[in-house]
């Protein structure tokens, strides 16, 4: 039984001189919520349309499910591109039937799908207005039944929530969820990193060509921890706190509340005894971890240096 | 392949249910129609303008002529001049004509006309005619001729050409094959506005099409489930099959509308006057023996070898034009303003065969012709326009292997900077950059 839905390994892409894909290799397990970061011209959009069979890598193998990536597979995958459109003088439901019939569904799979998704999103008189007739935001909603139709294996979505307003990317989001709970994979393109945190379980990151960096959100936060905790403090703080320690820094001193960082060998119960023995009175005592966005500035910034 | 058709079948449903190619589709013949028949049906309707006139002659040589079908009557009248010019209205005329007296070999004579109401221009030309009809005789009477001897001067010429053949032994075969110059030329005409239009009015359409789904942004989301070349073959054909809809309908439409005329107004569609002037008729023996003659050389013509020819360049022509427009329209960038310039680049080689098809039908042996309508990019147009003149076989193969090749070249060539093209949005590619695309990887 496989277990990624999908393997990466060394796969290049140019045009002409430029490198937009440089040998990248990771694999994405199945069922979860994948964050595929990097700025932009990173090469993620790049790679998704190799991986959507639009265009084809110049070296390097691709597996979709334990399988050599094949001309069949784009019926198994969604794909909401950036630049995403409908055809604006098409009726929404003659459209979506087309849309997933290309897909590989029947006529009657597709209105069969339609009838689920239209009484979900509670759009039934949708059916016979032109795309141009709905609202920016219907507009969305319809772009996202053309995606998930025909129930992918594998769902990609290249900055699904830019241009939606919080109401359509409130409902989005829960539906990538529950998706995703039911067992699809999704893979998440973004330079959005507070979005990452909130839906993501593993991420990659990619700059200039490169996956940089990857692994399960909580894992590489652990990685790049700096050994960063915050005391909530009553009290008043003795002078020889504030003085440097061979135990810990500070790195930031705010009213009634500190930021420091450990030193080597030193553990957080050398920190509390000493903060106690000062006669501190220590309300609360946590670690801070990098968010994503500080890791992905820091790696990005080593490697643009290096 | 089942996508291909789910495509070709989108392509031509959402054209052909819009209200604009069912309008456009039903309208067109009619008006086509009424430039025909509307001119017939003024003159064969209206209430003809009848002029009743009084003539003072000075001149003593004017004899009304009775002929009741005319639009104007002629009534001589003894008296003056200033008296006729006030009581002609009285007396029930629309009008007063002056004949002034001439001299015997004077080759300049002005009227007089006289009234309330300016003539119109075709009755001033028939009074001219029946006054000059009149003078020449007197002329030719006084200088000692009958008018049968000067009528016996006059010839009417006409060419009748009849094609002569040879066979193997360099032996003489006749043909009886008439063939008329006129005819080769309306049908060369014909055969190339037809296929121009066509090439232009299909060929923008489709680059139309692929720039809407470029700037809507759909194309990527189609492309993710066809490959780039499903998609705009797709449409080249769908597209085809919208023309050759509209095709049939007007033809069926033509046909319809000339029997009904035929059967209601007892007029022949095929022998159409344009509107004919007072006193120009044609006789109508002369008129049935002109038409069957036209359709003596329109049967003699080789139909069956023509028609499929026309077809086939018309098909080769839409291939190799639809698919440089798509690549045309799949380059642009997102201003249509600015598409213009590269849309000029598909439709030079067309608007230059338009061009030359005066020439070419002028002189269809000239090394211009046979060259134009051998090379793959004018053919389309010239060739069709040379095929009545029956050009030799050896330049029509040749003409037609090179379209043949061309239009799968052309539709390989537009495929590839298609696919690299609709997903580039933004701005608009140069040529070079378009050439580039035709040798990149997928």
């Amino acid at each position: 039984m496989e277990n990624n839905i999908l393997r990466m390994q060394g796969v290049v892409k140019s045009y002409g001189d430029f490198k937009a894909v440089d040998h990248v290799t990771f694999d994405i397990p199945k069922g979860v919520i994948f964050g595929m970061l990097g700025p932009n011209g990173a090469g993620k959009t790049s790679l998704i349309r190799i991986i959507t069979n639009i265009t084809k890598a110049d070296a390097g193998q691709i597996w979709l499910d334990g399988e050599p990536l094949n001309s069949r597979h784009p019926e198994q995958i969604g794909y909401m591109p950036e630049e995403r459109g409908l055809y604006k003088k098409m009726k929404v439901g003659e459209q979506l039937t087309y849309l997933a019939r290309l897909k590989g569904l029947s006529a009657a799979q597709a209105r069969q799908e339609l009838g689920y998704w239209f009484k979900r999103f509670d759009i039934a008189s949708w059916w016979d207005k032109k795309v141009d007739e709905l609202s920016k935001g219907m507009q969305q909603k319809v772009q996202f039944i053309a995606t998930v139709l025909h129930k992918p294996k594998l769902l990609i979505l290249d900055e699904p929530f830019s241009g939606l307003d919080p109401i359509n990317a409130n409902l989005i989001e829960s539906e990538i969820r529950e998706l995703a709970q039911k067992g699809t994979s999704i893979i998440f393109s973004t330079h959005r990193m507070e979005q990452v945190e909130e839906l993501c379980d593993h991420i990659v990151l990619i700059n200039k060509g490169r996956n940089v960096l990857e692994g399960r959100v909580g894992e590489v936060k652990q990685r790049f921890k700096e050994n960063l905790f915050r005391i909530e403090y009553g009290s008043e703080l003795p002078n020889e706190v504030e003085a440097a320690h061979s135990i810990f820094s500070i790195k930031k001193n705010e009213e009634q509340a500190l930021t420091v960082q450990l030193a080597e060998g030193a553990s957080t119960n050398d920190v509390l005894r000493y903060l106690i023995h000062q006669g501190v009175e220590v309300r609360s005592f946590n670690e801070l971890l990098p968010s994503i966005n500080d890791i992905f500035i820091r790696r990005v910034g080593e490697t643009v240096g290096s | 392949m089942d996508k291909l058709w789910l495509i070709i079948q989108r392509e031509y449903l959402t054209r052909v249910k819009k209200k604009s190619f069912i309008l456009i589709t039903l309208l067109s013949p009619i008006l086509f129609v009424a430039l025909f028949t509307i001119p017939v049906l003024v003159t064969v309707f209206s209430e003809k303008e009848k002029k009743s006139l009084v003539v003072r002659d000075d001149s003593g040589i004017f004899v009304p002529p009775v002929d009741s079908t005319a639009n104007v009557s002629f009534v001589l009248a003894p008296e003056e001049l200033p008296e006729l010019k006030r009581t002609y209205k009285l007396r029930g005329f629309d009008g007063l004509l002056h004949i002034p007296a001439f001299q015997g070999n004077s080759g300049n004579l002005k009227l007089g006309y006289y009234s309330e109401k300016q003539l119109s221009l075709s009755v001033v030309s028939f009074i001219e005619k029946q006054v000059a009809e009149q003078v020449e005789a007197k002329k030719i009477k006084d200088a000692g001729y009958s008018e049968d001897v000067l009528n016996s001067f006059k010839t009417d010429i006409g060419i009748e050409q009849e094609e002569l053949a040879f066979n193997d032994q360099g032996e003489l075969v006749e043909t009886g094959k008439k063939s008329s110059a006129e005819l080769a030329t309306a049908i060369g005409f014909i055969a190339g506005f037809i296929i121009y239009i066509v090439l232009i009015f299909y060929g923008a359409m489709i680059m139309r099409s692929v720039m809407e789904e470029k700037t809507n942004r759909i194309v990527e989301v189609i492309i993710s489930s066809v490959r780039p070349f499903q998609l705009m073959m797709g449409k080249i054909l769908g597209v085809s099959a919208v023309g050759l809809t509209q095709m049939l309908i007007w033809m069926g439409m033509t046909f319809l509308l000339s029997t009904l005329m035929t059967a209601f107004l007892g007029v022949d569609a095929t022998a159409m006057q344009p509107a004919t002037m007072p006193g120009q008729a044609i006789p109508p023996e002369e008129l049935a023996s002109q038409t069957s003659k036209f359709m003596e050389v329109l049967t003699s013509q080789n139909w069956g070898y023509i028609l499929p020819l026309f077809l086939f360049y018309f098909v080769g022509g839409y291939f190799i034009y639809a698919s440089l427009f798509a690549a045309v329209g799949a380059s642009m960038g997102d201003d249509m303003g600015e598409s213009q310039s590269l849309s000029l680049v598909a439709m030079a080689p067309i608007i230059l065969s338009i061009i030359l098809i005066s020439p070419v039908v002028e002189n269809p042996t000239s090394s211009l012709a046979r060259w134009m309508s051998i090379f793959p990019l004018s053919s389309p147009v010239l060739m069709p326009a040379r095929l009545a003149f029956e050009p030799p076989l050896w330049e029509v193969l040749l003409s037609m292997v090179l379209l043949a090749g061309s239009a799968v070249f052309f539709v390989w060539l537009s495929g590839r900077i298609y696919r690299v093209g609709v997903l580039l949005y933004g701005k608009k590619a140069t040529l070079k950059e378009m050439v580039k695309w035709t040798f990149s990887k997928e």
